[in-house]
């Protein structure tokens, strides 16, 4: 892809933590208010599917996003768009756990032999919390100096994401009745975004 | 003496905002453009709102409906309140999403309507809008209503034995079983124009009951809730309302009803014959393959903090069934 602009945009100091000073505002609002409207019945005739949307629908919507990051970075003229990876990163990690939180609060309301069942027992929700633990991983081992201690081993552990992101969807399709529905939507641009950066995938052997 | 409070501003039916005039102003609102931020925030019932239309479309006029108030089979248990059972329905013909139905249903022609009860019977006849309220005694019937998703609400109902309706066909001694089907009107029903949207299921939506259990008094033929005309999502004019199996057998704007002697074809069963067999009874003891069905939450009010998640109970409750299903391995006819 040709360079949409000449001439490489830099992002100072300030303009960086104004930007993700935006991020948390609008993520960490976005959630409160939503939790808040649950709290005082105003999210429509049943509340805790309505949160359990959001939070899971937004937490693949963030995962996608995330994944467009280096491939913007490199494309546009802003190599500091890297700089917001980690923190929306983060945030997918944040919103499923949200997710998951809410199932456990609010739709199983704390019943913890069907919590630990449901969990063993129902592949989709198997397959959501393996997700889930994915992204635990991936947020714990984020500081830079876990990262240096890690090495080459944290690529490793970070290219997770991946089949995080897979995993997701299939939680996703199979917690739906019928298979045409709107996860389907979500496949597509997954393997869009995917195609982006195939040669991830491509085995290469660097020179030694 | 106190003296009687009179207030200083004198209103009067005129001076209320016509519905008409409301909605304008509304659509005046949206247009100016907050209408997305403010979806995205105080939505109906999500804040994803990416793929929602924002048209404005006509309320549902109900209407007042004739009953006999109170029956032994009506439930004591607190209501779900009339939005939540108005907002929240599964009707594939108007999407797959929850919210679907309440934003789209209101493109449905319920009047005129025509149903007609055939098959296996002496005295086939059909019935016109007009007849659907005034050939049968009217009825209210709290119900429970157990959704397969494991979720309910009890919700009062209003309508005729469905047994009324097939005793006056006269049964042929041959007929075993009682098949329904939903109305098939693509231009109305946008789940119909497009497989995406109404999930990829066969339509029309179909659904049946063997004969005895059609004609168990419980079974209901509902017209109204909370004492007025069915609302279309909800399926007007005229649905099936079985309470103790689950809410995709009660089969929702019904046009046809017939009478045979083989087991009908049921829509679900046919999408996944594994998750739903054709008796779908309220069962906490079989699980649905990808969930328990030992508990539900009972939507009734109040935002996240209610605990509402109770024992699901066998027949949802109608332990009056039990004796149509003797020697019968429910894990098998499930």
């Amino acid at each position: 892809m040709k360079r949409l602009l000449s001439r490489p945009a830099r992002l100072t100091r300030p303009q960086i933590l104004v930007g993700k000073s935006l991020v948390h505002l609008l993520l960490l609002g976005l959630l409160a208010f939503q939790f808040q409207l649950g709290l005082s019945d105003q999210l429509g005739a049943d509340p805790v599917q309505a949160l359990l949307n959001f939070t899971g629908l937004n937490a693949i919507h963030l995962l996608l996003i995330t994944l467009l990051v280096s491939p913007a970075a490199k494309h546009l003229p802003c190599a500091d768009l890297m700089k917001y990876r980690r923190l929306l990163g983060l945030y997918v990690f944040v919103y499923a756990l949200a997710h998951l939180t809410t199932y456990i609060l609010f739709e199983l309301q704390l019943n913890w032999p069907l919590i630990g069942s449901e969990i063993i027992k129902r592949p989709y929700i198997t397959v959501g919390f393996a997700a889930l633990l994915i992204l635990a991983a991936l947020s714990v081992t984020s500081p830079n100096s876990i990262r240096r201690r890690m090495g080459r081993r944290w690529q490793k552990l970070h290219n997770l994401i991946y089949l995080c992101a897979g995993l997701a969807l299939l939680h996703y399709s199979w917690s739906q009745k019928v298979l045409l529905a709107e996860p389907l939507i979500y496949w597509a641009i997954a393997i869009v975004i995917l195609l982006l950066r195939k040669d991830k995938f491509r085995p290469h052997r660097r020179p030694r | 003496m106190s003296k009687r409070f009179t207030p200083s501003v004198k209103l009067t039916d005129n001076d209320v905002t016509d519905e008409r005039i409301y909605r304008q102003r509304r659509r005046i609102i949206k247009s100016l453009g907050f209408a997305g931020a403010g979806s995205l925030l105080a939505g109906k019932a999500s804040a994803i709102g990416w793929f929602d239309s924002d048209d404005d479309k006509p309320a549902f006029n109900a209407q007042p409906l004739d009953f006999v108030p109170g029956s032994d089979y009506s439930t004591s248990e607190k209501k779900t309140p009339y939005d939540k059972v108005t907002g929240f329905n599964n009707f594939y013909e108007f999407g797959t999403g929850k919210e679907d139905p309440a934003e789209y249903a209101s493109a449905l022609t319920t009047n005129p309507w025509s149903l007609s009860v055939d098959g296996m019977v002496e005295k086939p006849f059909t019935l016109d809008h007009d007849a659907l309220t005034s050939r049968f005694t009217m009825h209210e019937r709290i119900y429970r209503m157990r959704c397969v998703e494991a979720w309910s609400m009890v919700i009062p109902w209003v309508g005729f034995e469905l047994g009324e309706l097939i005793k006056q066909a006269r049964p042929l001694s041959g007929a075993r079983y009682v098949a329904f089907e939903t109305l098939e009107r693509p231009d109305e029903m946008r789940g119909q124009r497009s497989r995406f949207t109404g999930g990829g299921i066969d339509y029309p939506y179909v659904e049946g009951l063997r004969l005895d259990e059609a004609m168990h008094p419980l079974t209901l033929m509902a017209v109204g809730l909370y004492g007025k005309t069915l609302p279309p999502q909800n399926g007007a004019p005229i649905r099936l309302v079985v309470p103790w199996k689950y809410g995709f057998k009660s089969i929702k704007s019904v046009v046809r009803i017939t009478l045979t002697d083989k087991e009908p074809p049921t829509t679900w069963n046919r999408l996944a014959a594994n998750e739903y067999g054709f008796y779908a009874n309220v069962n906490p003891q079989v699980d649905h393959p990808r969930w328990s069905q030992a508990s539900e939450r009972r939507i009734a009010g109040g935002g996240l903090l209610s605990r509402n998640r109770i024992d699901t109970q066998l027949f949802n409750g109608y332990s009056e069934v039990a004796s149509l299903y003797d020697g019968m391995d429910l894990r098998k006819f499930f």
